[in-house]
C-alpha cells in the first residue's frame, strides 16, 4: 500500500490527465462527468491547481442546475493556506461539491471575524474554517510554571472562541473548528505527556477543550491533530516548509488535508455515502464459496488471511451500527451466495443485516443498479469493495458516480483502504442514524462495565458463551493444529495427522468435541479439543487440551458436564482419565483430581489413571450460556 | 533518469561547463517550468530570475521546488534554497546533487 499522502484508495492519474483537465477548463459545454471521473483519480497538488482552474472556469455553467452543490467556504488560518485553498476546488469534485474559497490574508483573523463591516461579512460565505497552528496559540514554547500553562491554553480556548462566534453571530456562517497538530519534537521526551506547560501537553489540552467547550452542535470539525497522527508527525510537520514559507505542513500533505476538508463539507451538503456494497468471495472471506466449498472458506481463526478477512467483516459491522446500509453484489447463484452466512460459524455478518442481497450472474453495473433503485438512493450514494480490478474497472468505466476503493491483494489492507478513503464521513450521530442500526442500544447496555468483586461476579460479568460442537470438516484445520501444538494444557499430549482427525468425525466408537468460547470482549475461537472413547461401561479419555488464554474460566467443568451427560445417557458408568507427564504439561498433573476423579493406579513413569463414577457425579452450575451445534445431542451418541 | 545516470557516468565534466549532462538537466527543468508557470514559450538562459517570468512568484515558488525535488530525486538544504539567485545557480546544485 503506498503512503496516505498519495491517497493509495484511488488511481493514479492516467498520462492524459492535465490534458483532459486543460480541455475541461477550455470547454464551452463542460461534461460533469469527465470532471467527476477526473476528480476521482489521485491528484497531486500540481494537478489539483490544474482541476481547481477548470473548476474557476466552468463554475458559473455547472452552477446550480449540476449534480454538485456549491459552498463558499472562507479560511482564516496564523499561517500559510494558499496551497490548502488552490486544492480545495478540484478536490471538492471527489465529494460532489463546487467550492469555491475565500482566503483571508494570514493572522487577519479577528479583522475579519468580528467585524460586522469586513469582507467575509460581506461575502456570504456558507462557513468559515479556523484553521490555526499551535506556534500561533503560544505553545511553541515551554512553559514550567503550570499555572502559567494553563492560563495559556485558558487565553487560546478564550481567542478561538470569541472568533467561532464571530463565524456564528458576525459572519453568520457554519463555524468549522480545525484541531491543533502538535509540533513532532519533544523536549523532555516521553514525559512531555506529564508537564503541563510542555508545547505537546498545552496542544493536547487544547484540543480536549476546543472539542467540549467551543464546538457547537451545528459546527465543524476538521481533526486535522488525529490526520497528522496517522500520517506521523514527523511526515506532516515540515520544518523548511515552515521557515521558508510559514506552510503549516508539508506541500506532500496538501491534497490529502484537503480530502478531510473536502469530504467534511460534502458530508455536511449531505454527499456522504449511504451504503456498502460487497462483493463476497476474496472480499468478505478468502476463497470461493462455488469452487471450494465450506470447508474450503478461508475465514477466521485459523490464518492471517481469514483474521484479516473477519476483522473486516467486524468493521463493516460497526459501519452499519452508526446507519451505513449494507449490500451485497456477488457472482454465485443465490443460494451458494448465503450458505457461509447460514451455516460458517466464523462470519461475523448474518444476512438480515444485508438490505439487498443480489447474487447473479449479471454484470455488476446492472446490479448496483438495481440496489439503488431498491434501496430509493442515488447511485452516488454507493461505495462498492470488490478485491477483483476488473470488476471494480467495469464498474468504474459504467458508473462513475459510484465509489470503488483501489484495493491492494492483501485483504489485510482493506479495513485502511475503505477507512481512509472517507466515503462515510460523518457530521454528526443522529438520532435516525441509530434507529437505522435496530440492535444498537441493546448492544451498548450489554457492553456497559461494571465493576466486580470477586471471581465469581467476574466470570459472570464477562458473559461467556460457549460454542459445543462435534468434530467436523469446519473445524478441522484448527483442530489438527490445537493436537500438534498445545503443551501446557494437554493430559496425553497425543499428535494426530489431519486424515486421523478426519477420520475421528465419523468413528462411532470416539466422542469428539471442540468448543469455541466468546464473551463480551470479544470472540475467542476455539479453545478446547476433547476426545473420549466410547466403551459400554466406561468412556475413557484420549485427548483433552485447551488453549491457555483461558484459564480459570471454568471451561473444564464445562466440558466434563457435557462428556458425562452424553456417557450416562449411552448407559456408561463411569469415565476414565489418564495423565502422561512431559516437560511441558505439568500444569495438568492434578487436573482429574480437582474435577473430583479418584485416582486408580500411578504408573513409574510418573503417568496416572483416574475415574469419576458416573452415578454419585452432579454437574455444577456454571456462569457460562451453553449452544450446542452440528447435532451434538446425547441423543445422537447413545446410537454408538 | 535512466539516461541521466548514464550520462553521468561517462561525461561528469567540472561545474558550470557546458556538458551533455548540463543540456539535460536544463531540458528536463525548462519542462518542469512551462508546466508549473503555465507558460510553453519559455526558454533556457543561465540567468533566467522569478522577475522574467509571469506566474512565478513567491507562492509558485515552494511547489515549483518540489516539483524538482521530486524529479529530480533530492532534497534541498535550506542553505541552498536561501542561496539560489537564478536558474543557472538552481541547475548547478540540481547537477550536484542528483541522486544516481
Amino acid at each position: 500500500m503506498s503512503h496516505l499522502f498519495a491517497l493509495p484508495w484511488l488511481l493514479p492519474t492516467p498520462p492524459d490527465f492535465r490534458a483532459r483537465a486543460k480541455a475541461l477548463a477550455r470547454s464551452s459545454t463542460p461534461d460533469e462527468t469527465e470532471a467527476r471521473r477526473l476528480a476521482s483519480y489521485a491528484m497531486d497538488f500540481s494537478d489539483l491547481e490544474m482541476l481547481g482552474k477548470a473548476v474557476r472556469a466552468q463554475v458559473n455553467s455547472w452552477g446550480a442546475k449540476s449534480g454538485f452543490t456549491p459552498f463558499k467556504i472562507g479560511i482564516v488560518s496564523s499561517h500559510t493556506m494558499d496551497y490548502v485553498a488552490a486544492a480545495l476546488p478540484g478536490t471538492g469534485l471527489r465529494h460532489g461539491v463546487l467550492i469555491d474559497v475565500v482566503l483571508a490574508d494570514y493572522g487577519q483573523a479577528a479583522q475579519q471575524l468580528l467585524e460586522p463591516a469586513s469582507e467575509f461579512a460581506s461575502r456570504n460565505l456558507d462557513g468559515v474554517l479556523i484553521s490555526l497552528d499551535y506556534r500561533a496559540l503560544g505553545f511553541a514554547d515551554l512553559r514550567l510554571n503550570a499555572r502559567e500553562a494553563a492560563e495559556t491554553v485558558s487565553a487560546a480556548v478564550d481567542y478561538v472562541s470569541s472568533l467561532a462566534d464571530g463565524v456564528r453571530n458576525t459572519i453568520r456562517a457554519t463555524c468549522i473548528l480545525q484541531t491543533i497538530v502538535p509540533p513532532s519534537h519533544a523536549i523532555f521526551g516521553g514525559l512531555d505527556a506529564r508537564i503541563p506547560g510542555s508545547p505537546r501537553a498545552m496542544t493536547e489540552r487544547f484540543n480536549a477543550r476546543l472539542l467540549q467547550e467551543v464546538a457547537r452542535g451545528k459546527d465543524l470539525v476538521v481533526d486535522a491533530a488525529f490526520l497528522a497522527c496517522q500520517v506521523g508527525l514527523h511526515a506532516w510537520n515540515d520544518a523548511r516548509g515552515w521557515h521558508k514559507a510559514k506552510l503549516p505542513a508539508s506541500l506532500d500533505a496538501v491534497p490529502l488535508y484537503a480530502d478531510h476538508i473536502g469530504r467534511l463539507l460534502g458530508a455536511a451538503r449531505g454527499k456522504a455515502r449511504k451504503c456498502l456494497v460487497m462483493d463476497l468471495d476474496n472480499t468478505l472471506w478468502g476463497g470461493v464459496i462455488g469452487d471450494d466449498g465450506l470447508e474450503g472458506l478461508v475465514l477466521g481463526q485459523n490464518s492471517v488471511v481469514g483474521e484479516a478477512h473477519v476483522a473486516l467483516q467486524r468493521f463493516i459491522l460497526d459501519l452499519r451500527r452508526r446507519g451505513v446500509v449494507l449490500a451485497v453484489c456477488s457472482k454465485n447463484e443465490d443460494a451458494t451466495a448465503r450458505l457461509p452466512f447460514r451455516e460458517h460459524t466464523e462470519m461475523v455478518l448474518e444476512e438480515n443485516q444485508i438490505a439487498v442481497f443480489m447474487a447473479n450472474w449479471s454484470d455488476k453495473a446492472s446490479n448496483l443498479r438495481e440496489i439503488a433503485a431498491t434501496l430509493n438512493i442515488g447511485i452516488d450514494s454507493l461505495v462498492l469493495l470488490d478485491d477483483n480490478a476488473r470488476e471494480r474497472e467495469q464498474v468504474r468505466q459504467v458508473l462513475p458516480e459510484v465509489a470503488v476503493p483501489e484495493l491492494t491483494e492483501d485483504p489485510a489492507d482493506y479495513i485502511t483502504l475503505l477507512a481512509d478513503a472517507g466515503y462515510f464521513e460523518a457530521v454528526g450521530l443522529s438520532e435516525e442514524d441509530m434507529a437505522r442500526a435496530d440492535f444498537y442500544q441493546a448492544n451498548s447496555e450489554r457492553i456497559s462495565l461494571q465493576k466486580v468483586g470477586n471471581l465469581e461476579e467476574y466470570l459472570r460479568s464477562l458473559q461467556m458463551v460457549a460454542t459445543i460442537s462435534s468434530f467436523d470438516a469446519i473445524g478441522r484445520v484448527r483442530i489438527v493444529q490445537l493436537i500438534n501444538k498445545s503443551n501446557q494444557f494437554n493430559l496425553t499430549t497425543r499428535r494426530y495427522s489431519e486424515g486421523e482427525v478426519e477420520a475421528f468425525e465419523n468413528n462411532p466408537f470416539k466422542f469428539c468435541l471442540r468448543v469455541r468460547l466468546a464473551d463480551r470482549f470479544g470472540d475467542n475461537g476455539m479453545i478446547s479439543v476433547v476426545i473420549f472413547d466410547i466403551g459400554s461401561d466406561e468412556w475413557s479419555c484420549d485427548t483433552w487440551l485447551m488453549s491457555c488464554r483461558v484459564l480459570g474460566r471454568r471451561i473444564e467443568e464445562l466440558v466434563l458436564a457435557t462428556v458425562a451427560s452424553a456417557a450416562s445417557n449411552a448407559g456408561a458408568k463411569r469415565l476414565v482419565g489418564t495423565y502422561i507427564p512431559t516437560e511441558k504439561n505439568a500444569l495438568v498433573a492434578e487436573h482429574f483430581a480437582k474435577l473430583g476423579f479418584a485416582k486408580l493406579s500411578e504408573l513409574a513413569d510418573g503417568a496416572s489413571t483416574w475415574a469419576l463414577d458416573l452415578e454419585t457425579y452432579r454437574s455444577p452450575e456454571l456462569p457460562i450460556r451453553v449452544v450446542y451445534a452440528n447435532e451434538l445431542s446425547p441423543a445422537a451418541v447413545s446410537h454408538a | 533518469m535512466t539516461l541521466i545516470v548514464t550520462v553521468l557516468r561517462i561525461d561528469a565534466k567540472p561545474e558550470g561547463k557546458p556538458t551533455m549532462l548540463r543540456a539535460v538537466g536544463e531540458a528536463r527543468l525548462i519542462a518542469i517550468m512551462r508546466d508549473t508557470f503555465d507558460d510553453d514559450e519559455l526558454v533556457y538562459r543561465d540567468d533566467l530570475t522569478a522577475d522574467d517570468v509571469i506566474g512565478w512568484d513567491s507562492l509558485s515558488h515552494v511547489p515549483f521546488l518540489a516539483t524538482v525535488e521530486k524529479s529530480f530525486g533530492f532534497r534541498f538544504t535550506s542553505a541552498e534554497i536561501d542561496s539560489l539567485k537564478n536558474i543557472g545557480e538552481l541547475l548547478d546544485v540540481i547537477l550536484r546533487r542528483a541522486t544516481i
